[in-house]
């Protein structure tokens, strides 16, 4: 197999060449290669874009986003950005050293600079960012991505550092994978309907659920089959994030619930599936168990909820749980600025503070340093994806938990498993 | 041992030893951006630098993040001399994309079946501009 060759428009050739300035070529010059070496054909059109590179990785990255605006680049579309390394909004503190926080601030001073809105969410989809069905983006942060084209039917692939921002400022995006119609059939057929239908109105099955079809389907395009009822776009968002977390699920669907599988047969095209999986309790109850790291569950140092991050009905949630008293391990509640906005009008954020709730908005407890160092500290957690990524992000062992048994572990200052919500 | 390899990005002429990695690494998380070691340690090549050396990669795994941490290697000179790999990986590559528009000196990538990896293991290569790829020694 030889690479194909991509087939620029002169439009196109002409930006790399450098007729809108020396960053749009950049952009343009950079979505071709990668379309060359995805074997694209040729680039597609995009209405919007969602940036996960400005989260710092190193200087190189920050240094790249530098030479984009020096070079007089804008971005072409609509782009959101996703979580960055500081909480600018002041309301959490970090741990990052002097070098590396400099950095990472002018990282992502050089991303609203290329005209990106400061979003810093990874949950875009919740902050008013919900492009049409059907239409191509060039969206990056597994969550977002598989949300994106399983929710809300727009087409994306997982695009990642320096390509998001490339094809937003490009308005360009290879057309291969789930950009084309055909990768998006399900192959794959997940029957959950002989699940304990007690656990599966419960608030940690769609979490568990996600991390056990991650782990069984890998990148493959699946269908899951007996689910009677919507569970709610944030019990979506919980499954995708395990999901993308445990494997790489860029696009779900769920038969009478996402939109390209109103029923089974159009989610496979009429065809049988290649592979059918019947879930049964065991696999569920395997599945919460390796949400779990922690060997033993007789203290707790944090809870940590909002990956991705929490709404505001997960804060009414979170808020009617916990009933106003007083915690005695803290609480990170992460979210988004588009969250922090409503609580912070109706009084909530300062009411949660002066409960013992830290809230973190702009970023996350497992992609920048805000935990305190603690050796065999123990996580406790309602989010498939902190679940996944705690033990090697933070060092934190993990205990998977219902968002009550969290409230509960966090008054009590002990693990309570078992709580009523 | 000749073999011809299909460049995928061009860079120099290479000469350097071959460092033949024998399970598949995932560079966000599994290569230490500030030393180019191998940093996971269920790796069976564990605690092996990258740096300098022609990697032979039979597959890839994990986070798109790949791509920030080839290019922070490049930018510290910390990079491999030559990226060999079974599968051409988009992600990976774009890394040394972009080390070339930062100006960078890049090194070459290239696609062989992984059929010969075990024949270049720890050996001397060299690599023409044009993809060649022979053993010295």
């Amino acid at each position: 197999m030889t690479l194909a060759v991509v087939n620029l428009t002169s439009d196109e050739r002409a930006i790399a060449a450098g007729s809108r300035g020396a960053g749009a070529a950049m952009a343009m010059r950079i979505v071709a290669e990668a379309g060359r070496l995805m074997g694209a054909g040729r680039l597609l059109p995009i209405a919007s874009a969602h940036i996960d590179g400005a989260l710092y990785h190193g200087d190189s990255g920050t240094l790249f986003a530098e030479k984009l605006v020096a070079g007089g680049a804008r971005v072409s579309v609509r782009a959101t950005l996703n979580v960055g390394a500081i909480d600018l909004t002041g309301c959490s503190r970090n741990l990052l050293p002097p070098h590396e926080r400099a950095m990472a601030s002018r990282m992502m001073t050089a991303y609203r600079e290329l005209g990106c809105e400061q979003t810093w969410t990874c949950a875009p989809y919740q902050a008013g960012h919900r492009p049409r069905f059907g239409t191509d983006v060039a969206w990056g942060e597994s969550n977002a991505v598989a949300f994106c084209n399983s929710v809300l039917g727009a087409r994306t692939n997982r695009y990642g550092d320096f390509l998001d921002i490339a094809c937003a400022i490009a308005g360009r995006a290879p057309d291969y994978g789930l950009h084309r119609p055909e990768n998006r059939v399900a192959t794959v057929l997940v029957d959950v309907s002989r699940v304990d239908p007690a656990f599966l109105s419960s608030d940690i099955a769609w979490p568990v659920l996600g991390n056990l079809y991650g782990r069984e389907i890998g990148d493959s395009v699946g269908v899951i089959s007996g689910i009677a009822a919507h569970p709610g776009e944030d019990a979506l968002k919980g499954f995708g994030a395990a999901a993308a977390s445990s494997g790489s699920v860029g696009l779900f669907h769920i038969a009478g619930v996402t939109p390209e599988a109103p029923d089974l047969s159009t989610a496979l095209n009429g065809a049988q599936p290649v592979e059918r999986i019947v879930v049964t309790d065991d696999m569920v109850r395997d599945s919460q168990r390796r949400l779990s790291t922690a060997e033993r569950a007789d203290r707790v140092d944090a809870v940590a909820i909002g990956s991705p991050h929490l709404s505001l009905e997960e804060f009414d949630a979170l808020e009617s749980l916990l009933r106003g008293r007083r915690v005695k391990v803290p609480i990170y509640a992460c979210t988004g600025r588009h969250v922090l906005a409503q609580l912070d009008a109706q009084g909530r954020r300062t009411a949660l503070e002066s409960n013992g709730v830290i809230v973190v908005a702009d970023t996350c407890i497992v992609v920048t340093p805000i935990l305190p160092s603690k050796a065999g500290a123990i996580l406790m957690t309602n989010s498939g994806k902190f679940a996944h990524y705690a033990l090697p992000n933070t060092g934190y062992a993990v205990l998977y938990a219902s968002l009550a048994d969290c409230v509960e572990s966090a008054v009590s200052g002990r693990p309570t498993i078992g709580a009523r919500a | 041992m000749t073999v011809q390899g299909e460049v995928l990005l061009e860079g120099p002429a290479v000469e350097a030893p071959a460092l033949t990695l024998t399970a598949p690494i995932s560079f966000w998380g599994g290569v230490d951006a500030t030393t180019s070691a191998i940093a996971d340690p269920r790796h069976p090549e564990f605690g092996q630098r990258l740096a300098g050396r022609v990697v032979c990669v039979p597959a890839t795994i994990g986070s798109s993040s790949a791509s920030a941490i080839l290019l922070e290697l490049v930018h510290r000179g910390l990079a491999p001399a030559a990226i060999v790999l079974h599968q051409p990986d988009a992600i990976l590559l774009l890394g040394l994309v972009v080390a070339r528009e930062m100006g960078y000196a890049t090194p070459p990538a290239l696609r062989l079946d992984a059929a010969h990896f075990s024949a270049l293991a720890g050996r001397a290569i060299t690599i023409s501009e044009g993809g060649m790829i022979a053993c010295r020694s």
